[in-house]
């Protein structure tokens, strides 16, 4: 059953998570979380300009860019230790890749919810996830804002 | 089978140094029949992305909790559990994880509410192995199925309801959260999400002791003359005390009560796995608010 307010890849994330055994789904977030691409050096060199996630029980980064396209750029960063984390971060990049504003802002806050993990992980750290997808949303609405 | 005991110095002056092995130790005896290593994390993929070499992973939300009920799993889930990981009820079981084994703590503490006897934490936990360059592996140990017993879980003598603590008021309780949540500007950890307190403060004459004062720099458990230092002198606790302890859902205070049980000998302590997303939120129940334990009120 696909979601008709979900972007075409976060679709995708959800489908591809669903289709696997509870313990399978563990693994993909694992390739996830290897997936998630370095900061680029402008932030990496910069780690004050990026806005942690308190909500999250590992530390993790996140930033938010707008281009003149209104095009948004996603950049969350968190340490090899705390691998669900990373994986999450990696979910909602890889999700929210080459999407509009309004794209963006039209992802549903519970989409973290849907997609098979909970039971996997748990719900306590899911709600990391959740956290992480609102203060992107946040983030979108006060950098479009004219 | 039992496996040997870890002679080193350092713990033998604490009152079980049979509850610990150092990462030298465990080391030299992985493989030795017997044992089983298990790593239990805060962090619910981190035994994927590299673990000790045979080590078995229990994870404290979906395997040690009841999925429904917010409880512990039962007799017949926890031999279930450790059977399917091949522990044996006389296996000697070490447990390490991340967070200074605070996890690994929690783990340990349920296996002693089912009597697990020879159950041990690994001083230092993930982070000393890997500062010590020791090896990890990436494939997942595969445990050949083996009988544990159905032992029905003894939640009197070291696990405390929000009954037996209201009991307990006058007697000595150590809250081992942050400052913060203990003076009550927070119902978390600082960097922790929001579990669902209503109110914030502490239990009323509960003494501040944030759970890794136990340990030192590089994660091992302190010296237990600073142990005494804190717990003792700072705390004022006494050697004989019954004592309850409890954090926000249960698994810093184990790390707590491992602390005072196995390393100071503490008779009588429990932990209140309730905690404070419990007791923040009863209805009537006393609380404090401020750095001040306070005062019951009659």
């Amino acid at each position: 059953m696909t979601d008709p307010r979900l972007p075409e890849a976060l679709e995708q994330i959800r489908e591809d998570f669903l289709a696997l055994e509870q313990r399978d789904r563990l693994q993909l977030l694992l390739e996830f979380s290897n997936e998630l691409p370095a900061l680029p050096e402008r932030y990496a060199d910069h780690p004050d300009l990026l806005e942690r996630v308190v909500e999250c029980q590992s530390p993790v980064f996140l930033f938010v860019e707008v281009d003149d396209a209104r095009i948004v750029h996603v950049f969350v960063t968190a340490p090899k230790e705390s691998p669900t984390t990373r994986g999450f971060g990696s979910i909602l990049v890889q999700g929210l890749y080459g999407l509009d504003v309004d794209a963006v802002l039209a992802v549903p806050q519970d989409y973290p919810l849907e997609i098979g993990l909970t039971e996997a992980v748990s719900p306590l750290r899911i709600r990391g996830m959740m956290a992480l997808l609102g203060r992107i949303q946040r983030q979108v609405r006060e950098k479009s804002a004219v | 089978m039992t496996v040997e005991l870890d002679p080193t110095p350092a713990f033998t002056a604490f009152a079980h140094p049979e509850r610990l092995v150092s990462t030298e130790w465990l080391a030299t005896h992985l493989g030795t029949p017997g044992l089983v290593v298990v790593e239990s994390d805060e962090d619910v993929l981190l035994y994927e992305t590299g673990h000790i070499e045979g080590a078995v992973k229990i994870d404290w939300h979906t395997d040690l909790n009841d999925p429904v009920t917010r409880d512990y799993l039962d007799g017949a889930g926890f031999s279930k559990l450790l059977g399917s990981k091949g522990i044996e009820r006389d296996s000697t079981v070490v447990i390490y994880g991340d967070k200074t084994n605070w996890w690994a703590a929690y783990a340990l503490w349920v296996f002693t509410l089912f009597g697990h006897s020879d159950v041990r934490l690994l001083d230092g936990g993930r982070a000393k192995w890997e500062a010590e360059g020791r090896p990890y592996t990436t494939v997942t140990t595969v445990s050949a199925t083996v009988d544990y017993p159905i032992v029905e879980r003894d939640d009197v003598t070291e696990r405390a309801f929000r009954d037996d603590v209201l009991a307990h008021l006058g007697s000595p309780l150590i809250d081992v959260r942050s400052p913060e949540e203990y003076v009550g500007d927070r119902t978390s950890a600082p960097a922790y999400p929001e579990e669902g307190a209503l109110r914030s403060g502490h239990i009323p004459t509960a003494q501040n002791v944030p759970w890794a004062r136990a340990v030192a720099e590089d994660g091992t458990f302190r010296p237990r003359a600073e142990l005494e230092q804190i717990y003792f002198d700072g705390a004022g606790l006494h050697p004989d005390d019954e004592v309850i302890a409890y954090c926000r859902i249960g698994e810093r205070s184990s790390h707590t009560w491992f602390a005072l049980t196995h390393l100071l000998g503490l008779p009588n302590v429990r932990n209140y796995d309730g905690s404070w997303t419990e007791w923040g939120s009863l209805v009537r129940v006393p609380i404090v608010k401020g750095a001040e334990p306070g005062v019951l009120a009659h």
